[in-house]
């Protein structure tokens, strides 16, 4: 899109234009347990992308996100549930009230996410990439304990918000989807970036990155710390698309399911990784009456992706490369 | 005091339970520089090896008839427990492990993570997700000493798991395969170019490994009574906490932080709250990884370019 300015804010008016009516009209035309799998789709490719920054570009291992998840969606309920009626008192009810209550509840969620990234990042990512998947994962135990245990969040039966108007579902089509856009395109350009290419140098070799005065640590530290925060995004969505959010919700196999999206698309592709989020909330649903099962099946495509492939469908490709011969930092990566 | 004591007795032999998964990590960490995430799924399985094999062995006749299960049997129950598991622990390493031997590092990882959630998910399916109640295979003695409690199930978890960690420490140090276990540890090329068959060594890693984590999955079903399909999740995390704290790789660290880990969690349990008896392990690794990530006994490795 490096094209005139003024069509550049065309095509996002557009664009947003477009995002709005196709809301409208989903919620006129559609069943609302489709409705729901199409946001959750969208939520899921936030989170899809935001892994695979860490994951599939940087060559670093997470499996932890369900607790940044759970973090922003902690904080995003309850920023909503504080702010729903001040904001609405001052601006008067109506879709700009819930919108801007629900922004400034992600951006906070997303902030303390961020924070948490940070904290969680700094120790464990002096260190190879294996160790940082253990810490992650006793990380993302830690949070759902201290929620379970969090009193004033509800501890274990979820939090609901306060009376009388509690956890409102301010979570609309229109704002999962400006959501997803900002995070793709944002994480797109991020790739393409000088900072996206120092980061495949760490995955292809961390020593010599290194040795050519890159930063690797701090790099990571970032790369870790912007995805937490847009699996806080997610998270906040989440919360509030079902006035509700239990502990059990940000369980172990949450992360799992995260890193089943990013390897089905492949380890470092963007247009993978929205794919694989799609698939995996229309899988979910496809399979409900076949739970037992469905964790048996993820499992076996993990291995068997492995072993045949092993980067991932895509791999490091993107969707647009068959078409457009662009030579993306992504090329000429070993397999 | 005598409450000090107590937690001291039952931290040792969950410790020791602990050391026993703990070795199974540092040992495949050693050769083949992975975390194998499917360990604590071995301990898991061993664990319901050992509940048919004394099932079938007519545990229950025993205990309707009010005898005590005989020693002999007790023993050939361990013995088919850890046969099982061997042959799960090499059975996993040939299917899964071994095409992805050679790939970048974070392919064996995510292997092990889909072969971890396939044995635990399946056993969900084989075993239903119920707690089951562990057959008394030793029948519970209690003594008592100024206040403090020790059964002869917990004097026998900390018996046993030393004897098995003495005659693994014999097997390394002493046989001829210990030290191509040795050698292909310090360096896999390396080994192979003089001649040791790191195949097999590998192989013989894995059994050995998953022997002793079924040896731990039947300590801890007499330990804490009941066993279920997800019992490996946390105890597996929690020792290869124990192996990292004691130095990855490293066999006497493995034991050493076990028994740490075991204490640890038993002293938190007891003084602070047992909600947070979880929540210790993952401080102490992260602050492990902060300030010695090496590990207690584990020697800093250069990486050569």
């Amino acid at each position: 899109m490096s094209k005139s300015p003024t069509l550049r804010v065309v095509v996002v008016a557009t664009l947003f234009v477009a995002l709005f009516l196709a809301g409208v009209a989903l919620r006129a035309n559609v069943i609302e347990y489709v409705q729901r799998i199409v946001l959750l789709a969208g939520i899921n490719i936030i989170l899809a992308v935001g892994l695979n920054l860490i994951n599939g570009t940087t060559g670093q291992f997470s499996l932890g996100h369900a607790g940044f998840m759970a973090i922003g969606a902690y904080a995003a309920a309850y920023v909503g549930v504080l702010l729903g009626p001040l904001v609405e008192g001052w601006c008067g009810p109506g879709l700009l009230a819930d919108g801007l209550t629900l922004n400034l509840a992600l951006v906070v969620g997303a902030f303390f996410s961020a924070c948490a990234g940070l904290l969680i990042g700094i120790p464990s990512l002096r260190l190879r990439g294996d160790y940082l998947a253990v810490v992650t994962l006793g990380f993302g135990e830690i949070i759902r304990i201290v929620f379970t245990n969090a009193e004033f969040l509800g501890s274990a039966t979820g939090y609901f918000g306060d009376e009388p108007a509690g956890l409102r579902e301010y979570t609309s089509f229109f704002w999962v989807y400006v959501w997803a856009l900002l995070v793709v395109v944002g994480l797109y350009n991020l790739t393409f970036s000088q900072m996206g290419r120092s980061l495949v140098a760490i995955r292809e070799d961390e020593i010599a990155a290194e040795a050519i005065a890159t930063p690797t640590t701090r790099l990571k530290v970032q790369a870790f710390v912007i995805s937490a925060a847009t699996a806080g995004i997610a998270g906040g969505l989440f919360a509030h698309m079902q006035a509700g959010i239990r502990p059990e919700d940000f369980r172990f196999e949450k992360s799992i399911d995260m890193l089943v999206m990013v390897i089905i698309g492949g380890l470092g592709s963007i247009s993978g990784a929205v794919l694989g989020g799609i698939f995996v909330a229309v899988t979910l649903e496809l399979m409900r009456d076949l739970a037992q099962y469905r964790l048996v099946i993820y499992a076996l495509l993990l291995v068997v992706i492995m072993i045949v492939r092993p980067r991932g469908l895509l791999g490091t490709r993107e969707l647009f490369d068959t078409w457009k011969k662009k030579s993306g930092p992504s090329q000429g990566s070993r397999a | 005091m005598s409450q000090f004591l107590q937690q001291l007795i039952n931290g040792l032999s969950l410790g020791s339970i602990y050391a026993l998964i703990a070795l199974g990590y540092t040992m495949v960490y050693g050769v083949l520089r992975l975390i194998n995430f499917a360990h604590g799924e071995v301990f898991m399985v061993g664990a319901y090896a050992g509940y048919y094999a004394a099932w079938l062995l007519g545990v229950e006749r025993f205990e309707a008839a009010g005898q005590g299960f005989p020693l002999y049997l007790a023993l050939l129950v361990l013995a088919v427990a850890m046969g099982a598991a061997a042959l799960l622990g090499v059975l996993v390493e040939a299917l899964a492990y071994r095409p992805v031997r050679s790939a970048p590092r974070l392919t064996p990882l995510i292997t092990a993570i889909g072969v971890s959630l396939l044995l635990q998910n399946v056993a969900l399916l084989v075993f239903s997700p119920n707690p089951r109640r562990y057959p008394a295979i030793l029948t519970e003695v209690r003594f008592e000493f100024a206040g403090v409690i020790v059964t002869n199930v917990k004097l026998t978890i900390f018996v046993l798991a030393s004897l098995l960690m003495v005659g693994l420490h014999l097997l390394i140090q002493k046989t001829s395969w210990g030290r191509g276990a040795r050698a292909t540890s310090a360096n896999l090329d390396a080994a192979e170019l003089m001649g040791i068959d790191t195949g097999q060594v590998i192989r013989w890693t894995f059994a050995t490994g998953s022997a002793l984590a079924a040896a731990g999955g039947i300590l801890f079903g007499l330990d804490q009574i009941t066993i279920n399909p997800q019992m490996g999740v946390l105890t597996g995390i929690k020792a290869f906490v124990a192996a990292v704290l004691g130095g990855i790789g490293n066999i006497p660290g493995a034991m050493l932080g076990g028994i740490l880990i075991g204490l640890a969690e038993q002293f938190t349990a007891g003084y602070l709250s047992p909600d947070y008896r979880d929540a210790i392990t993952f401080l102490i690794l992260i602050a492990v990884l902060l300030v010695k990530p090496q590990g207690l006994l584990g020697v800093v490795r250069t990486e050569k370019v």
